[in-house]
């Protein structure tokens, strides 16, 4: 018998005016011992699953059809009372983000030891063995000492663990994993996605994974739902469903992941995912205002050289100085980028990557080494309008859609405010024209400049700062983790929009990720930052082929491998 | 966490020494102190005389020195009004005042801290709708004015209780009196302290409120939820200490504000402590007792944010390890 089975399921969130229908027809099945994913992109109602199944549908969704069984027993239906007992003891749950789903103020062992408690009767010392037994089996050292520490004290990584460990807790017999590794960087995932692995096997766990991660379900499921709009579009082996997908939708879902192992010359844009955002009037470049005045002098050698570059933050501050503690963000960072090149820049967080980003574009005034570009040493800019004319030239794209976009500002005013603060038009009416034309341009339409920020999503509004980049006729790009916060379908087309503005404008890129796949389909060479360190920089397909630095070899092997996936409808470059 | 305790200490006698001079210059701004104690007929030459044997004629820092070793050791000097010492009369009104502060915070504590946990946890329902409206009120209407309705109210209409003073007091030990023992000194604080503590309770209400709304919709409120633990754990031992470290700063300075402004309360209820007793020195310019005043106020605030700091460490893990 299955552990877990979800029969016709339907859930609606009842509104004022209309009801919202989150999940429709879901049929699923988990066996003890394996490993169910649940993927689809945000909104596809997912994650109304595992909460639906769990008994904690936020305010006001609820079950309006369907069943759920547990071990044949019917638990949709029970009562408040019962379906509490169930949780924690019968079906555990592991949640996102490890950094919030620990109550800050509790030491990890209050912590399990009320979970054990409440569900097993066991006296408090049998509990905190219980509960050191469970972080030795998370793979947490010295257990015995860590366990009376706070939350705080613990890494991203290991808090995860604990975080399983909690779920763990009362051996239940399903857990549900929402998005355990979006949170954690690639090394830390591959760790916590073994766990997991083993944990399931030893205790004869059933799992459902949900994600939106094609690495993680390749990885560890044995078998894939894919959701896309509330409804269950494919169902199968993993192996099955990735390597043959039948649906179009699993189609165009899977071949807009970016592949670590083939560098393709665009991301397929299947119809099936809508709003493919083609240019909706494409601009003549040559004549346009936008191409016009691009005439840069061209540069003797790289158009951005970097040497020595140091950065060095303090974390203590005292009176004394041997007291005071610094903190080497960038250390000794040296790399050109070539006019014309898009140049990545991989690393796991904290690297320093970001803070190369802010260096550059004079955020942050470097403590040590040089940055020339286009033969300009940017550290000794003093004049304020060589400053300024240096600003022009570069332009920022940031990671969060939602944050880096002024909520009180028509969309229209966000993008003219650089043409008009650089003074880059003559007047009113061919200000209103450029601004109709980027939007147009990047997707959008003119009729965007109306409203505001929030009308949009995440990839729309990414292309609103694309748009606004643009802007002031730049000639050198830095887009700090671009896409990291979008949907892969999403983060295809936006990649192809940067993709085809760098071809279109002859623009010269500076492109952060910590994700190699994507990394690998932008860019041209890659430098690999650790610690604040430069490892190695190396031309695109030798650093995959053959990475020299150790610690690129340990990124790359950390990588979940996507050979499952179909390779259908890929044009190779 | 030792040394941020005598980093803290450092700077509340920074603190008291700055209030210090500020209530020392009193003495040398507010009036001559000289005119104040003697009578018109007073020669010039006893004047001088008096001067010199109060060392009024000593350089200013001395003077200040000598201001602040006596303060030290709760000496502030005579009364121009009732010529007793200023810590004599002080002794006999602290136990009245406080003991009326502790009622009101014992008050709106007592209502408050449950009426805000209910409103934050059932958002939807009447009552907490009730509790915000009626808190609504607490805060817009004036003290004095809730007095004199409780007065015609309780005591002239329903005549249940008494409109003014303390009843009758127990003393205990050399100079403390109580009314906490005898059944009129109950009855006699009834109604001030709620007048006093009223603000304090909406605050508090509101705070806890708005907190536990905010903690609620946490990640690790719905982890906890998810390991099934019964809504008891959930909601006291999780939700609501994670709201306390704002609670405590509001209600520590609030307590704070209810010692040392309980002037209007104790106006309208005749209360035989500190406030009144300040009001009549302001009437009759009457130096020491305002500059003993506004120091005891300023020592009590830095006292309970020395305490609100402490608790802090003691709540929030998190800080422990940053600053120590």
């Amino acid at each position: 018998m299955s552990v877990l089975q979800i029969k016709d399921l339907k859930v609606e969130f009842p509104g004022r005016k209309s009801t919202f229908v989150a999940v429709e027809g879901v049929n699923l099945k988990v066996e003890a011992g394996k490993i169910l994913g649940v993927v689809g992109e945000s909104g596809a109602g997912k994650s109304t699953v595992g909460n639906a199944v769990i008994g904690l549908l936020a305010e006001p969704g609820r079950i309006a059809e369907g069943e759920i069984y547990l071990h044949g027993q019917r638990i949709d239906s029970l009562p408040d009372k019962q379906k509490r007992r169930l949780r924690g003891r019968k079906i555990g749950m592991i949640f996102q983000d490890p950094l919030t789903s620990l109550d800050p103020l509790q030491t990890v062992e209050s912590q399990l030891v009320e979970t054990i408690r409440t569900h097993l009767a066991l006296s408090r010392d049998e509990a905190r063995a219980r509960a050191i037994e469970l972080i030795d089996a998370v793979g947490i050292p010295d257990a015995p000492e860590r366990i009376k520490q706070y939350p705080h004290q613990f890494s991203g990584g290991m808090r995860q663990r604990v975080v399983i460990a909690l779920a763990l807790c009362a051996e239940p017999e399903l857990v549900i994993a929402d998005e355990p590794t979006t949170a954690l960087d690639v090394s830390i995932q591959a760790q916590i996605l073994e766990l997991m692995k083993k944990l399931c096997a030893e205790r004869n766990v059933a799992m459902l994974v949900i994600t939106h991660d094609m690495g993680v379900i390749a990885d560890i499921t044995d078998h894939v739902a894919v959701m896309y709009h509330g409804k269950l579009v494919e169902y199968g082996e993993t192996a099955q469903v990735l390597g043959h997908p039948q649906h179009p939708y699993t189609k165009s879902l899977i071949s807009a992941v970016p592949r670590p192992d083939i560098r393709i010359e665009r991301f397929p844009v299947v119809d099936y995912i809508e709003k493919a955002g083609a240019p909706i009037r494409q601009i003549d470049i040559a004549t346009h205002w936008l191409g016009k005045a691009r005439a840069y002098d061209k540069a003797e050698g790289p158009l951005l050289k970097i040497s020595e570059l140091g950065m060095r933050f303090q974390v203590a501050g005292s009176i004394i100085r041997s007291r005071r503690r610094y903190f080497d963000a960038v250390k000794k960072v040296s790399f050109d980028i070539a006019e014309g090149e898009t140049f990545g820049l991989v690393g796991e967080s904290g690297s320093g990557k970001s803070t190369i980003a802010r260096l550059i574009t004079g955020l942050y005034h470097p403590t040590g080494g040089s940055i020339r570009f286009a033969g300009q040493e940017l550290t000794e800019l003093s004049n304020r309008k060589q400053i300024l004319a240096m600003r022009r030239q570069m332009q920022m794209i940031f990671q969060d859609p939602f944050s880096s976009l002024n909520a009180r500002m028509r969309v229209r005013s966000i993008i003219a405010e650089p043409i008009k603060f650089h003074r880059l038009a003559s007047s009113g009416a061919q200000v209103r024209q450029i601004v109709d034309d980027l939007l147009d341009h990047v997707g959008l339409g003119a009729a965007a400049g109306e409203k505001f920020p929030h009308e949009f999503s995440g990839g729309q509004r990414q292309r609103i700062s694309i748009a606004r980049a643009l802007a002031t006729r730049p000639r050198f790009l830095i887009c700090d983790e671009p896409t990291s916060a979008l949907d892969v379908s999403i983060q295809a087309q936006i990649l192809n929009l940067l993709k085809d503005l760098q071809q279109e404008l002859g623009l010269t890129m500076l492109f952060i990720s910590h994700d190699l796949a994507v990394i690998r389909q932008m860019c041209n060479r890659i430098g690999v930052m650790r610690h604040g360190e430069l490892c190695e920089v190396a031309e695109c397909d030798a650093l995959f082929e053959t990475p020299e630095h150790p610690y690129t070899r340990e990124l790359l092997s950390l990588m979940p491998s996507l050979e499952l996936l179909s390779t259908e409808n890929l044009e190779t470059a | 966490m030792l040394g941020f305790a005598v980093r803290r200490l450092m700077q509340a006698i920074v603190v008291l020494l700055v209030v210090a001079l500020l209530s020392f210059s009193l003495f040398r701004f507010v009036g001559d102190p000289v005119n104040m104690m003697v009578g018109i007929e007073t020669s010039i030459q006893e004047r001088e005389a008096l001067r010199e044997r109060l060392g009024l004629n000593d350089p200013i820092p001395v003077q200040f020195g000598r201001f602040v070793v006596k303060a030290a050791q709760f000496d502030f000097g005579t009364s121009y009004q009732f010529h007793q010492p200023v810590s004599e009369l002080f002794a006999k009104r602290i136990p009245a005042t406080l003991e009326l502060s502790f009622m009101s915070a014992l008050f709106a504590l007592a209502v408050g801290v449950p009426m805000g946990i209910y409103a934050g946890l059932n958002r939807e329902s009447r009552l907490s709708k009730l509790f915000l409206s009626v808190s609504l009120v607490g805060i817009s209407l004036p003290t004095f004015f809730i007095g004199i309705l409780l007065i015609f109210l309780f005591s002239v209409t329903l005549q249940w209780l008494p409109s003014y003073g303390r009843g009758e007091v127990v003393k205990i030990g050399s100079w403390w009196t109580t009314g906490l023992l005898t059944w009129s000194g109950l009855k006699a604080l009834i109604m001030p302290s709620i007048t006093l503590g009223l603000y304090q309770m909406t605050l508090i209400m509101r705070l806890i409120r708005a907190e536990m709304l905010e903690v609620i919709r946490t990640d690790y409120i719905k982890f906890a939820r998810a390991r099934g633990l019964p809504d008891r754990i959930v909601h006291f031992r999780h939700a609501l200490k994670n709201t306390l470290v704002p609670v405590i700063t509001i209600t520590g300075l609030q307590l704070g504000a209810l010692i040392a402004f309980a002037t209007i309360t104790e106006t309208v209820f005749q209360w035989p402590g500190m406030g009144i007793m300040f009001l009549q020195a302001v009437q009759n310019v009457d130096i020491p007792i305002m500059s003993a005043y506004l120091l005891l106020t300023a020592f009590l605030f830095v006292v309970i944010n020395f305490i609100v700091d402490i608790l802090y460490f003691l709540i929030d893990p998190r800080l422990r390890v940053e600053r120590a």
